[in-house]
């Protein structure tokens, strides 16, 4: 998993609330048998129209999205992390996300940063004002900040420490590899294998 | 105090424990199909990670093949990738697949138990909710996410959070022509489809003992369809016949080392369960569902409940809603409503035992005109198995579809799917709107119901046929 530690780029104001996963990405996209390529498929629906935020150039290369509340309701789907990771994105800032969507975004590197939503308001005026405004998110000092703009994110200490250290769920386990070891020389011999 | 069974085999599978940090369980077997494994493999492959342990993984082809014309490439251009994209990761990381046209090719909950693979005390994990069917021999088995397949074909462990504890005791003796699909489904409308959330369930009490291992894992298989993580059930004398001599069980000194390990998994007299239930078996009768989840059913004897009779608004809600999708009315009689199609397999009812049990009832008779019955072994072994007795020609003499072993219509990710509007009657374990092909109508039944409403055109239980006199 990639660190996270002090990330800048631009933002996309994403004016909306109650986002969820069947929006930013629909199930006719989770067919495919990769892990990546599915940026695609992000908000695919709401894409078909012209004006919508994401397809206006002055927001090209966005890498965080600052949405309203209830980011990532409705099912668990794992892909919603992923599309969103492979169209740029290494943060999303928001009043409020589901648990779910929440717990998937911190597993695969990807920074829900909650914060007040007069501060989710101020931000969204400063996108649609300078799109081009440089955003920082301080993952240390849990900061973000925008030209005038200076806020705290709300982000658990765990998920904070595992994104510091770019260490994904599979990382963590294999911190353990040598109890790993130390009980597979300690397992039955009769007990099944499926290779002979 | 002491141990429930679901928790002895759990701490005998702890790598690592800390306080505030989930349990690091080891997983002692991991079950592959083509739907949910290809993002795992995708995964290792971007992170540079082999697989940790290949010889406790295995892969089978079922949720996608098509079961008839099974020597022919797959029609279906998102199936066909899939299971490309699995054997592809299984040649590249080394991992046995039995393919399509495999002799142990098969639905991955048949295939395990059949092998012998799937053992009491086990950790069994696969991207499958229905993985609780190993649970019959035991086992601690349940399903999980793409992400945890890779987590696991990586670490051969799993982060787990501890469960709940439910006991569900089952006292008494199932009358003659009830089955463990009756019981379980009668289960599930007590407790409802909720009503195991965050527990795992053991099974026991007389009426379990007294079940096989096929009729074990049906009632295993359903535990995920009353909300529950995993079912067990104590391995006893029953499981132990079941498994000797198969394939992968041990051998030798082997066997009576296992044995000495498997008597001790009970749950003791002293432990304590979060949650007890208890059923009386002479209470359950042949049982169908009316609706669109696996616990709005009743008796067959019964009519279609009217919604305004259930207390709860948003059980009225749900009654209501689902009476709409399946076009009944209220005050039906079950037993009238008439089935176009029949549906006899899955990982619940798709063994030996549930196609001879079918096969009894519906010896000497025909298939109702207008109904078409698909007749679809769990897995290839099975299929020949029923050759071997002859029970494919039982089947076929009556009208039905012999058909190649795959997931098939429980879920119609292949071609058999039932057309708008249809109605079913289904040995598998979920009704769910569209769950069978969109539009579909379902209705959950045990193989022995499925055979008597295949012959009666209408839900039936085989007491309804009528006698056939020998010429
Ligand atoms: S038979 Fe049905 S429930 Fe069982 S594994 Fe296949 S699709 Fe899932």
């Amino acid at each position: 998993m990639q660190a996270f530690t002090l990330h800048t780029g631009t933002m996309l104001p994403l004016r909306r609330s109650d986002v969820d996963t069947d929006q930013i990405i629909p199930a006719e996209y989770l067919k495919r048998v990769s892990r990546t390529g599915f940026e695609d498929g992000l908000f695919a629906a709401w894409r078909k129209d012209p004006a919508f935020v994401v397809n206006r150039p002055e927001y090209a290369g966005a890498s965080i999205l600052v949405a309203g509340p209830n980011f990532g309701t409705g099912s668990s789907r794992e892909h919603a992390v992923w599309a969103l990771q492979d169209a740029g994105f290494r943060a999303v800032v928001s009043s409020r996300f589901a648990d779910i969507f929440r717990g998937n975004a911190g597993k695969s590197g990807l920074l829900t940063a909650q914060v007040d939503q007069d501060v989710v308001d101020r931000l969204w005026a400063m996108a649609e004002a300078h799109p081009d405004a440089v955003v920082t998110v301080d993952l240390p000092a849990r900061l973000i900040r925008v030209v005038d703009i200076t806020a705290d994110f709300g982000v658990d200490d765990y998920t904070r420490w595992r994104l510091l250290e770019g260490l994904d769920d599979i990382d963590l386990s294999l911190q353990h590899i040598e109890k790993i070891e130390r009980y597979e020389s300690a397992r039955w011999s009769y007990l099944p294998r499926t290779l002979s | 105090m002491g141990k429930t069974l679901a928790e002895k085999v759990w701490d005998a599978h702890v790598v690592h424990q800390a306080p505030g940090e989930p349990d690091l369980l080891y997983i002692d077997l991991h079950l592959v199909h083509e739907v949910t494994s290809p993002q795992a493999f995708d995964g290792l492959r971007l992170s540079g990670r082999q697989v940790r342990r290949p010889d406790l993984t295995i892969a089978t082809e079922d949720h996608n093949v098509p079961t008839i014309g099974i020597g022919l490439p797959i029609a279906d251009p998102v199936s066909r990738t899939q299971v490309e994209t699995l054997r592809r990761n299984c040649a590249e990381f080394g991992i046995r697949l039995h393919p399509m046209g495999d002799d142990d090719q098969g639905i991955v909950h048949v295939v395990g138990p059949q092998l012998g693979l799937t053992q009491p005390g086990l950790t069994i994990v696969c991207g499958d909710s229905h993985t609780s069917t190993h649970g019959a021999f035991g086992a601690l088995a349940f399903g999980i996410g793409t992400s945890e397949v890779e987590h696991v074909l990586a670490t051969q462990t799993l982060p787990m959070r501890p469960f709940k504890t439910m006991a569900i005791t089952v006292d008494g003796e199932l009358r003659p022509g009830v089955t463990a699909k009756d019981l379980v489904l009668t289960i599930i409308a007590t407790i409802g489809t909720g009503g195991g959330q965050g527990h795992v369930i053991e099974y026991r009490g007389e009426a379990i003992r007294a079940l096989s291992m096929e009729a074990r894992m049906t009632v295993c298989n359903m535990s995920i369809e009353a909300g529950a993580r995993a079912g067990m059930i104590a391995p006893d004398d029953t499981t132990f016949a079941y498994l000797k001599d198969r394939p992968h069980a041990p051998h030798g000194s082997g066997w009576d080392t296992a044995l000495e390990g498997w008597r001790e998994l009970c749950t003791d007299d002293d432990a304590h369960f979060d949650t007890e239930v208890v059923v009386n078996a002479a209470d359950v009768e042949p049982f169908v569902t009316w609706g669109t989840n696996p616990g709005q059913g009743l008796p067959l004897s019964a009519s279609v409940p009217d919604p305004a009779s259930f207390a709860d608004p948003s059980e009225r809600n749900a009654a209501e809603r689902a009476l709409a999708y399946m076009d009944l009315a209220p005050g039906t009689r079950l037993r009238e409503i008439t089935i176009d199609t029949v549906f006899l397999g899955s990982c619940t009812n798709g063994r030996i035992e549930d196609l001879r049990a079918a096969a009894e009832i519906i010896r000497g008779h025909r298939v109702a005109d207008r109904v078409r019955m698909l007749v679809v072994p769990g897995s290839m072994r099975v299929r020949a198995q029923a050759e071997v007795e002859g029970l494919h020609e039982v089947f076929i003499a009556a009208g039905a579809e012999w058909r190649s072993a795959g997931c098939s219509m429980c879920l119609g990710m292949n071609p058999d799917q039932l057309a708008p509007g249809e109605r079913s009657a289904s040995t598998s374990n979920r009704n769910f709107e569209g769950r069978q092909g969109k539009g579909g109508r379902t209705h959950l039944v045990s193989p022995v119901v499925a055979a008597a409403t295949a012959v009666a055109g209408h839900l039936a239980a085989p007491a309804d046929l009528p006698v056939l006199v020998e010429v």
